[in-house]
């Protein structure tokens, strides 16, 4: 009775130490970096879902509940979330995030935007007046990322600082070991021309030399329409061995179209943690993407 | 000797620890700037190979044009990323959108109605400010000009500019001109100025964010579309894993329905509670509870269909009785949106219900001969409307409304209430709409609407072709 009575008492006094660093992140790629990096420290909750495309997210009552209690906000930002981000941090009412705040990460802010328009007008699609949003398809973004969220980790809670510093090392090694074992995997599809439904690959074609030679939408944002698409195939026709790559969000009749005329292989690549059933964590998840652009012929199609 | 020995020794290990500590760290801070030196120039590497390919990719582009020129071109080699035109790579950062945001939103219809809508009446309602069906033929609708952005870290602020033509005149309406804190404790939130009532789901959005061309009646009849005026509001969101959030509004009066000229400066309160979450990963909810508590005093041109007082002009002086004295409206609101996985550009689905009772608690009065009558008056109006937006491919919705009022009268005078606006002459309105929509992009809508309107007894067919267009700043994807 007196070891439960002091175990009660233990758990109650140690109860208010625990509270956890709430993060919230606006996709699951931050959401799993949070969690390498913040270990038990952290409660992490992730505002989309690998199966939700983060340009179309509504500022749905629970994101509002969740976004109140945060003490650190993890987004990609560049406008990926422009839609929905502004209202959530308007109607959260909650001062820790907002910009400015070591609570507001804004993963663009870090890394090297690349397509960054000159001109931005809407007759251009959907454009982001800061660069191509999709950074997380570069896993060097990632590396970049991790050094700026456990800077931020450590200043919002400096009582774990080592064990801060401790994971990032540990994450550090291990991710950028794995980067230089993927680019060997990889480096055969160097050159390989693709096909992407949105433009949200280039970070990944950059990084392992691939080749984009259409994109299914018309314009950023834009679904296509049949006359398009026959264009497409129209232009494509030269090449021989040509892959389509598609997002596991972006379900469309026109891929389908597309790869039956064309009869080049789809291959879906998960766009972050949780797009497949294998890409369960960061790792995973680059290891499923060079897996299945490894072998676009072996039925890539689900 | 020996004492001296293990003394020192304990010292340098005492020593030790920490100086290895420190050590340790600049260690580990070395290696995270060589990491970060590392990476950086891994990325201007990639920036340079991204120019190099770029330069070579137009010089071909060149060769390629110059080629074009030939009648038999060859098969294209080279990037056909079709529609984009080749952008640099600028290493230049930032955010570059809009401060402040500036959008505008353009609205256009044209309309065809069985009956003249210069004639039409909500049986039982009054039709007041911006209220109504519309014009017959080209309009064009409700145009807003949108300027927001925080202040500073304390203050967000918003304006909005509405242009309406009515008749050929331009009428220019500042719908809403406010100051929203960001950063007060508690995640209370004070809203200052002029804006639209968090009261019920609808009467938040703005005209163009409404899923048919019109409100619906409840909020036309009642709230002349929108409940908006002057005032301060709080509220404040309840730290739970659901949404709770709880607010109340101090209104000046001004526009209908909360018209007053007497010696309150406070006539009009709103109360407010809102609670919602997610089922599943594919759906979510939000229902709302709501009363506006308000003196009125309409003595002014409310209570009147647009144009009705001219063809009275010269005749003896004959206005309807008018009201004044308290209202009390309750309303609840429930709102259902579905998407598999929560995946709303794909497919989804929108089902919306509210209703709104108002009781009234005053007099009528009005001028007969320059002798003034009056009764006291003590009805109600209520309604609702129940709607289901689907969106069943992408760019593509269909919706289905249905709109359902009523009213019953009881005062000191019949006459009076007779001649009034509230004697619906035992009509309760009803009207069913049907709409279908195609968004090329967020930025687009065309709209083609259908509604069968009973409105007043007698029923009014309509069609409505609407464009939509906003420029400039993203729009909110609002809840």
């Amino acid at each position: 009775m007196r070891r439960y009575l002091l175990l009660v008492f233990t758990l109650l006094v140690s109860l208010p130490l625990q509270a956890n660093l709430k993060v919230f992140t606006c996709e699951p790629e931050w959401a799993a970096l949070a969690e390498e990096l913040g270990g038990n420290h952290v409660d992490v909750t992730s505002a989309t879902q690998a199966m939700q495309d983060p340009h179309y997210i509504q500022a749905r009552p629970s994101l509002i509940a969740q976004i109140r209690k945060a003490d650190l906000l993890v987004c990609t930002g560049a406008g990926l979330e422009a839609g929905w981000l502004p209202v959530l941090l308007r109607k959260g009412n909650n001062p820790r995030i907002l910009a400015g705040k070591p609570g507001h990460l804004m993963a663009t802010s870090h890394v090297t935007m690349k397509e960054v328009p000159q001109v931005v007008d809407r007759s251009m699609g959907d454009i982001h007046a800061s660069g191509n949003p999709h950074i997380q398809t570069d896993p060097r973004n990632i590396a970049k990322v991790a050094t700026v969220l456990t800077d931020r980790l450590i200043q919002i809670d400096s009582a774990n600082r080592d064990e801060y510093q401790r994971r990032y090392e540990d994450f550090s090694l291990r991710w950028n070991t794995a980067i230089k074992d993927w680019q060997q995997k990889a480096a055969s599809v160097k050159g390989m021309p693709v096909v992407v439904y949105h433009r949200s690959w280039i970070y990944l074609q950059d990084w392992l030399g691939l080749k984009e030679v259409a994109s299914l939408e018309p314009k950023p944002g834009i679904p296509p329409g049949s006359r398009y698409l026959a264009d497409v195939l129209n232009r494509t026709q030269g090449f021989t061995d040509l892959v389509i790559i598609h997002s596991q969000y972006q379900e469309s009749k026109a891929i389908e179209w597309f790869s039956r005329k064309s009869g080049a292989p789809v291959v879906l690549l998960p766009s972050t943690v949780g797009g497949t059933a294998e890409a369960e964590d960061l790792f995973s998840w680059y290891e499923e993407i060079i897996r299945r652009l490894l072998k676009p012929h072996g039925g890539g199609n689900e | 000797m020996n004492r001296i020995i293990t003394i020192s020794g304990a010292l340098i290990a005492l020593n030790l620890t920490p100086l290895q500590a420190v050590a340790n760290e600049d260690i580990n801070q070395l290696r995270k700037q060589l990491e970060v030196l590392k990476q950086d120039y891994e990325s201007r590497i990639n920036a340079l190979e991204k120019r190099l390919l770029e330069a070579e990719q137009s010089q071909h582009q060149l060769k390629q044009d110059i080629k074009a020129e030939q009648p038999v071109s060859p098969p294209q080699q080279q990037s056909v990323s079709a529609g984009q035109v080749p952008q640099p790579t600028a290493a230049k950062r930032g955010d570059k959108s809009f401060n402040p945001a500036i959008s505008l939103i353009l609205d256009g219809r044209y309309s065809d109605f069985s009956e003249d809508p210069e004639e039409y009446s909500l049986s039982g309602f009054q039709l007041a400010g911006e209220a109504g069906p519309g014009e017959q033929g080209f309009t064009l609708g409700h145009s807003e000009l949108v300027i927001s952005a925080n202040a500073d870290d304390k203050f967000f602020g918003r304006f909005t500019a509405a242009f309406d033509s009515h008749e050929g005149e331009t009428e220019v309406v500042i719908e809403e001109a406010f100051l929203e804190t960001l950063a007060m404790p508690y995640a209370l939130k004070v809203r200052g100025g002029r804006f639209y009532s968090d009261i019920g789901y609808l009467n938040k959005q703005h005209p163009h964010q409404w899923d048919f061309t019109d409100a619906p009646l409840v909020y036309r009849g009642l709230f002349g579309n929108h409940l908006l005026d002057d005032g301060v509001q709080l509220s404040w969101l309840a730290p739970t894993d659901l949404y709770f959030e709880l607010g109340s509004e101090l209104l000046s009066g001004g526009r209908y329905p909360i018209e007053y000229s007497g010696d309150s400066t406070i006539p009009a309160y709103t109360l407010f509670a809102k609670l919602g979450g997610d089922v599943g990963i594919s759906h979510s909810w939000q229902a709302g509870l709501s009363l506006i508590d308000a003196k009125v005093d309409y003595s002014t041109e409310s209570g009147h269909g647009h144009g009705h007082e001219d063809e009275h002009e010269g005749e003896e002086e004959h206005m309807s009785p008018i009201y004044s004295g308290d209202t009390v409206t309750l309303g609840f609101d429930l709102v259902w949106k579905w998407a598999p996985q929560g995946n709303f550009k794909q497919r989804n689905l929108v089902l919306q219900y509210e209703y709104f009772n108002r009781d009234y608690d005053g007099m009528l009065s009005a001028e007969h001969e320059g002798m003034t009558e009056t009764g006291s008056y003590d009805g109600s109006q209520s309604g609702w409307y129940a709607q289901a937006v689907y969106q069943f491919m992408p760019q593509w919705r269909l919706g289905l409304r249905y709109d359902s009022l009523t009213s019953s009268t009881s005062g000191s005078s019949p006459e009076l209430i007779e001649e009034s606006v509230f004697d619906s002459e035992g009509h309760d309105p009803w009207r069913y709409s049907m709409m279908a929509d195609w968004s090329n992009s967020e930025f687009s809508r065309l709209r083609l609407q259908y509604g069968h309107d009973k409105s007043s007894p007698e029923a009014n067919d309509y069609w409505i072709l609407q464009y939509v267009l906003s420029l400039g700043a993203h729009g909110a994807h609002r809840y």
